[in-house]
């Protein structure tokens, strides 16, 4: 099955020093906080931006969805601060 | 008529109110929104998610259109480095009355301040900088309008 494309913006990109990956996709039935659980062990960069979940918010395939969601078939994944408007 | 545009670029508010005042309409309302200066801010740096924006703020444009009888919307967003003083945002709407202008008007802007997916660094004369964190207030009044 396709990669999964995530993207990260504001201080979740600057913690983890780049803007988008692709990761091997995760097993059917994974939710978006399990993956951000698993990413977050990776290392200092994902460490500071994943490892507290209550300050992020996600988005599947450019649509706002809680962490619980499952990830299932969506293409990309989004990772990122509450956002701060205009 | 309605358009959206998310840009870097400044935009004429002059040219965007002669837009929707030629839509036919009774009454135009706006807002325009600046970047704040004071406490040492030089810039503030906005971020975005493209993808996202677009057909975000294109569904609620749809939704404003939908509740009130609207002849005209137009959305200016800016992104990128901006200096206080400077145009950050444009929000107008036309209408045959002056009541559907301006609520529409409110509510698009106060959803654009608590939903669309922009971020904001601010950077200081003393070289620090800091991300700006979500106002929960902001969230509330958006959620208000909702309800």
């Amino acid at each position: 099955m396709a990669a999964l494309t995530i993207l990260y913006f504001a201080w979740v990109r600057e913690a983890i020093g780049r803007d988008e990956e692709k990761v091997e996709r995760p097993e059917t039935g994974t939710s978006i906080a399990e993956l951000i659980a698993k990413l977050a062990t990776r290392g200092d960069g994902y460490a500071q931006a994943l490892g507290d979940p209550e300050k992020l918010r996600a988005a599947l395939d450019q649509k706002f969805v809680p962490l619980d969601t499952i990830i299932g078939e969506a293409k990309e994944l989004a990772i990122f601060p509450p956002v701060t408007g205009g | 008529m309605s358009r959206v545009s998310i840009q870097a670029e400044d935009f004429d508010i002059a040219a965007e109110l002669a837009a929707l005042e030629a839509c036919g309409g009774g009454g135009v309302a706006s807002f325009t929104g600046i970047v704040r200066g004071g406490e040492g801010l030089t810039a503030l740096e906005l971020h975005h998610y493209p993808a996202m924006t677009m057909a975000q703020v294109g569904r609620i444009v749809e939704d404003a259109m939908a509740r009130w009888p609207l002849l005209g919307v137009r959305v200016i967003h800016r992104y990128g480095r901006l200096a206080p003083g400077e145009r950050i945002v444009f929000v107008g709407t036309a209408s045959r009355h002056r009541t559907a202008a301006l609520e529409s008007c409110a509510f698009l802007i106060d959803w654009l301040k608590s939903h669309a997916p922009f971020w904001k660094k601010e950077h200081f004369s003393d070289g620090s900088a800091r991300w700006v964190e979500a106002r929960v207030e902001d969230d509330a009044k958006a959620r208000g309008w909702l309800e």
